[in-house]
């Protein structure tokens, strides 16, 4: 029998660098040039099948815009699973940007979270200011996964959210560890608000698996 | 920040936040600067180093109270009635789905000398220490007439005019006792004093059905509570408000509210540069609350002060069966006072704090000028205290109601156990800034699979 399984995926970076865009073409195959900074979709979700028939439901939070002026909410990180973190291989600044990111979920998000650092707009390689080896060399020191991908063309995208999905520790339902939680679908014991029941006693929300 | 804003909203406590949400969802652009480094103002949940820094500059928290991290402490005790206006903000915009809620496992009341559970089910009614038997019987009475009112159905009234009729009226028509009135106008309808018992008694019944429906829909207690600390709420609301396009500024502090000639908001110095609005909404500290009166025009005016004690315990407090959250209630005749005194206690059920420690906030609005004495007999309920925060609080409002001038300024946040006074202030503030009323539409869903 399939299992599937929810986590929740925090995406982190310099503004511009296409963090909204990578979403976009994991969860819609989309892209569009102009796109302007992220309004009003800032929660995705989006389902990668494992060789084994496994699901894993990534539950995608946007920054919407809070990293501009320093001003992430803890919230954000909380119960973090997995975070990708990316940057602009045209921009070097942009991955100094990453690595201060990847140090702040290093202090703030629950130790066993997956990071993934991830240089973007490989379409770009023209103008590539940021080399594999170096971005490469940092992951390796850091423990982190380590991809560039293509928002526009594609390249790599599928590829890198899949490879997150296969280190996520599949063996335990999130929801059963300590810390997680506060996904909509999994195993949780607190109250649910948008069930409308007076009269109704104990509103434990059961486990839908 | 050369940009011109629509309004400029300062603080981020639970009232800016929320109002900085439903304004970005309504379309309009807004800045939200807080001058702290963190979410939450008043309405903030600390972890122990935040909570050290600020009540114990001196001291580092002692490594036996375990990780930094596993704290969540309110500055402000309050919980939400499950029924209430917040619930249904919180569904209305969706944010919902960025908070986790547990319920207060039990709701008590002191009566006596000793507290009692305050009935969730008539079971517990019928074997409450609270009421003897025949008073029983006459309260069961007064329930039914309530339940069964209708408005429009006169016979349902047995000659009560709710809109009339003061609460000392309908308490004389069923009979009850002294304790009764006390346990029904202070742990049911949540009056801090006893003015309402001269007054109409339609806010009452409105008070008491929001209490009941409230215990009616999860069961334990009427309220419910976020896990990891009440400051997720002014975060969840501030995400919202960036997701439908509102720019967020910590960590800035503001130099000057420059109005015009006239005295009309003109836009906020920080950090030597002006930036422009037609509006500004804010915290009552943002606009002189506690110094000396700007330029001769007072902005805001202390309306009382709330002493609040933050209690750090190593065990349940005694006689609540071990709850792991509760509130206990000390109506204000039992204590011989014009004030209840409110006790508001979570622990590590919640994620506000490490296992076997429990947080217990008392409260009360201060009627001396021995605030710390006033909260006496809620301290002598908890047991042995491990360590105890206390701070005296003023409470501001606003002199003007900010339709002259464009400066819009929040209350603080009062010593009520819930949220609804919260949720008033914003509907009030939402009126005055935006011309009419709020209505709460359905966010239009955007979760995408």
């Amino acid at each position: 029998m399939s299992k599937q399984l929810q986590f929740k995926l925090v995406l982190l970076g310099e503004s511009a660098v296409g963090k909204s865009s990578l979403v976009l073409r994991f969860v819609k195959d989309q892209f569009d040039d102009y796109r302007e900074s992220t309004i009003g979709a800032a929660f995705l979700t989006q389902t990668v099948t494992l060789e084994d028939q496994t699901t894993v439901k990534f539950e995608i939070w946007d920054t919407a815009g809070q990293e501009r002026y320093k001003s992430l909410a803890p919230m954000y990180y909380r119960n973090a699973n997995c975070a990708v973190v990316v940057y602009d291989i045209t921009q070097p600044s942009s991955l100094e940007k990453a690595r201060t990111w990847i140090r702040e979920l290093q202090r703030q998000a629950d130790p066993s979270i997956v990071i993934a650092l991830c240089g973007n707009k490989s379409d770009l390689s023209a103008r590539r200011q940021v080399s594999e080896e170096e971005a490469k060399k940092y992951a390796d020191e850091e423990g982190l996964m380590w991809a560039e991908t293509s928002a526009k063309t594609g390249e790599g995208v599928t590829e890198i959210f899949t490879a997150i999905a296969k280190k996520l520790p599949l063996t335990a339902p999130p929801s059963a560890r300590a810390g997680a939680g506060r996904t909509p679908t999994g195993a949780r014991s607190g109250v649910d608000l948008n069930k409308q029941a007076p009269g109704a006693k104990g509103q434990e929300e059961a486990c839908n698996c | 920040m050369d940009e011109e804003y629509d309004v400029i909203v300062l603080g981020t406590g639970l009232t800016e936040c929320i109002l900085s949400g439903l304004l970005s969802v309504e379309g309009k652009k807004v800045l939200h600067m807080d001058r702290n480094d963190y979410y939450g103002g008043d309405s903030a949940s600390l972890n122990l180093t935040q909570l050290y820094r600020k009540f114990r500059p001196n001291q580092a928290p002692p490594a036996e109270l375990g990780r930094d991290r596993d704290y969540a402490v309110d500055l402000i005790p309050k919980f939400i009635i499950a029924s209430g206006e917040l619930t249904r903000i919180l569904v209305h915009t969706d944010v919902t789905r960025y908070l986790e809620f547990k319920q207060i496992a039990g709701s008590f009341v002191y009566r006596d000398g000793k507290i009692s559970k305050v009935p969730s089910t008539e079971m517990e009614a019928v074997k409450s220490p609270l009421m003897g038997l025949f008073e029983k019987r006459r309260a069961k009475k007064f329930f039914e007439f309530l339940q069964g009112w209708k408005d429009d159905d006169p016979t349902t009234h047995q000659g009560i005019d709710l809109d009339k009729d003061s609460m000392k009226t309908v308490y004389e028509k069923f009979g009850l006792e002294t304790g009764t009135q006390d346990f029904i106008g202070h742990a049911m309808a949540l009056y801090l004093d006893d003015d309402y018992i001269t007054k109409p008694a339609r806010p009452t019944y409105d008070r008491i059905v929001l209490y009941t429906s409230s215990m009616a829909r999860y069961g334990k207690s009427p309220y419910i509570y976020p896990l990891y600390g009440l400051g997720e709420l002014p975060q969840s609301f501030a995400r919202l408000s960036a997701i439908y396009g509102g720019t967020y500024m910590l960590d800035k502090p503001i130099d000057a509210i420059v109005t015009d000639a006239d005295g009309k908001f003109v836009g906020v110095t920080s950090g030597g540069e002006t930036v422009k609005a037609k509006q500004v909404i804010g915290d009552p500290s943002y606009f002189g609350a506690g110094s000396e009166s700007e330029g001769g025009k007072m902005r805001v005016v202390e309306v009382g002060k709330v002493v609040r004690a933050i209690c750090l315990l190593k065990h349940p407090i005694p006689g609540t069966d071990d709850s792991d959250s509760l509130q206990i209630i000390i109506p204000q005749n039992q204590v011989g006072r014009r004030n209840d005194i409110y006790i508001a206690m979570v622990s590590s059920t919640h994620n506000v704090c490490a296992k076997d420690i429990y947080v217990a906030i008392v409260s009360t609005i201060v009627e001396t000028d021995k605030a710390e004495l006033e909260i006496a007999p809620g301290l002598n309920l908890l047991g042995p205290i491990h360590e105890k925060f206390v701070s005296i609080s003023p409470l501001y409002a606003p002199t003007t109601s900010g339709e002259s001038d464009n400066i819009f300024i929040t209350r603080s946040y009062d010593a009520t156990s819930h949220f609804e006074t919260v949720v008033e202030d914003v509907q009030d503030i939402w009126k005055r800034v935006m011309g009419s009323d709020l209505v709460l539409k359905k966010r239009e869903v955007e979760v995408h699979e």
